[in-house]
């Protein structure tokens, strides 16, 4: 994480990313994509929504780090990307805090 | 009462001509490349709650009719969805490279990657509408075409047909953020084409990319939520 913005400057302060992180990222999405449905094909109880759910964090925060250039984003944009998760975390929180415990009214 | 003056002082900063595509409320180029990707982020965020919804109440169906969302998520099809999986990873690698060839001065090549994102994008349409056919035809649309039984558990049925509603409205959304996605890019390409975008100005195809990337986080969310968990 760096800024980005330099108010000295008159171009964009980006580094340009270079072509070996691209198809690095692609590849390891495309191989994560094969072990998420290798995995499915078995059953391990419990850890199955874990697992895939897993998997398809690394693969966004892959998309998001890389393609989406967030590594090398402001500070500002940080606050707003972890921010957004903050509030959809806030959704499922208290969502399922409700859903979920209203059995335990029955014991 | 104050006469307007008409707008001919120069200010003396102000030597240096401007990129053309400069707008006049912004210091200059930088400032400009990060109010627009700040504002993109900000609308993604929107765009995140707004899915959110969905998901968060697939969650709470999947644990009230767990056997059901199984049996569901069983009888899709995995390789389509994987096939598709792999097809927008793809177009996201060709928009990734798009942003590069621009930032890079490539303009043959910011066109290219932009057309090919576009290629992509429609194959994963086009199989998502072969997919939504066979449903169809198989009586999984839900309501009054719904005639499907399930055949292992008979009793699962209406939480199939309750997983169909979320399916059909989960990727119904996501297929209208690819159409849409679509007709940003074929603007982006007439952009392109017209040399518009060079290492100084690229803003407009780093701001298609992040939308086009995050809907592609959507379906890396779905596809496991609605293929693989069974």
């Amino acid at each position: 994480m760096d800024d980005a913005y330099d108010s000295s400057g008159h171009a964009p302060k980006h580094d340009v990313m270079g072509l070996p992180i691209y198809f690095g990222v692609f590849l390891a999405l495309i191989v994560l994509t094969f072990l998420t449905v290798l995995v499915s094909r078995y059953d391990l109880g419990l850890l199955n929504t874990p697992i895939a759910l897993g998997i398809a964090v690394v693969k966004a925060a892959l998309v998001v780090l890389f393609f989406m250039h967030v590594i090398h984003s402001s500070r500002l944009t940080w606050v707003v990307i972890i921010s957004s998760f903050l509030w959809l975390g806030v959704l499922f929180v208290l969502t399922l805090a409700d859903y979920l415990t209203r059995g335990w009214l029955l014991y | 009462m104050q006469v307007l003056e008409p707008m001919t002082a120069i200010d003396p900063t102000h030597d240096h001509p401007h990129h053309p595509f400069l707008q006049h409320h912004f210091e200059d180029m930088a400032q400009q490349h990060e109010a627009s990707t700040l504002g993109m982020w900000m609308f993604l965020a929107t765009e995140i709650l707004f899915f959110g919804g969905l998901f968060v109440s697939y969650t709470v169906y999947r644990i009230m009719y767990y056997p059901a969302f199984s049996a569901a998520a069983h009888h899709q099809n995995w390789m389509i969805g994987a096939t598709n999986t792999a097809v927008l990873i793809g177009s996201s690698l060709t928009m990734a490279l798009a942003v590069w060839a621009a930032q890079t001065n490539r303009r043959k090549a910011t066109v290219l990657m932009l057309i090919l994102t576009l290629i992509l994008g429609g194959v994963f349409l086009g199989v998502k509408t072969y997919e939504y056919s066979v449903h169809y035809h198989e009586g999984l649309f839900p309501g009054q075409h719904f005639t499907y039984v399930d055949e292992h558990n008979p009793a699962v049925t209406k939480g199939v047909e309750l997983f169909m509603v979320f399916y059909f409205s989960m990727t119904g959304l996501h297929a209208l953020h690819m159409i849409i996605g679509a007709g940003l890019l074929i603007w982006m390409i007439a952009r392109a084409y017209r040399g518009d975008f060079g290492s100084e100005y690229y803003g407009p195809v780093e701001v298609m990319g992040l939308y086009w990337h995050f809907v592609d986080i959507v379906w890396i969310f779905l596809f496991p939520l609605l293929y693989l968990l069974h």
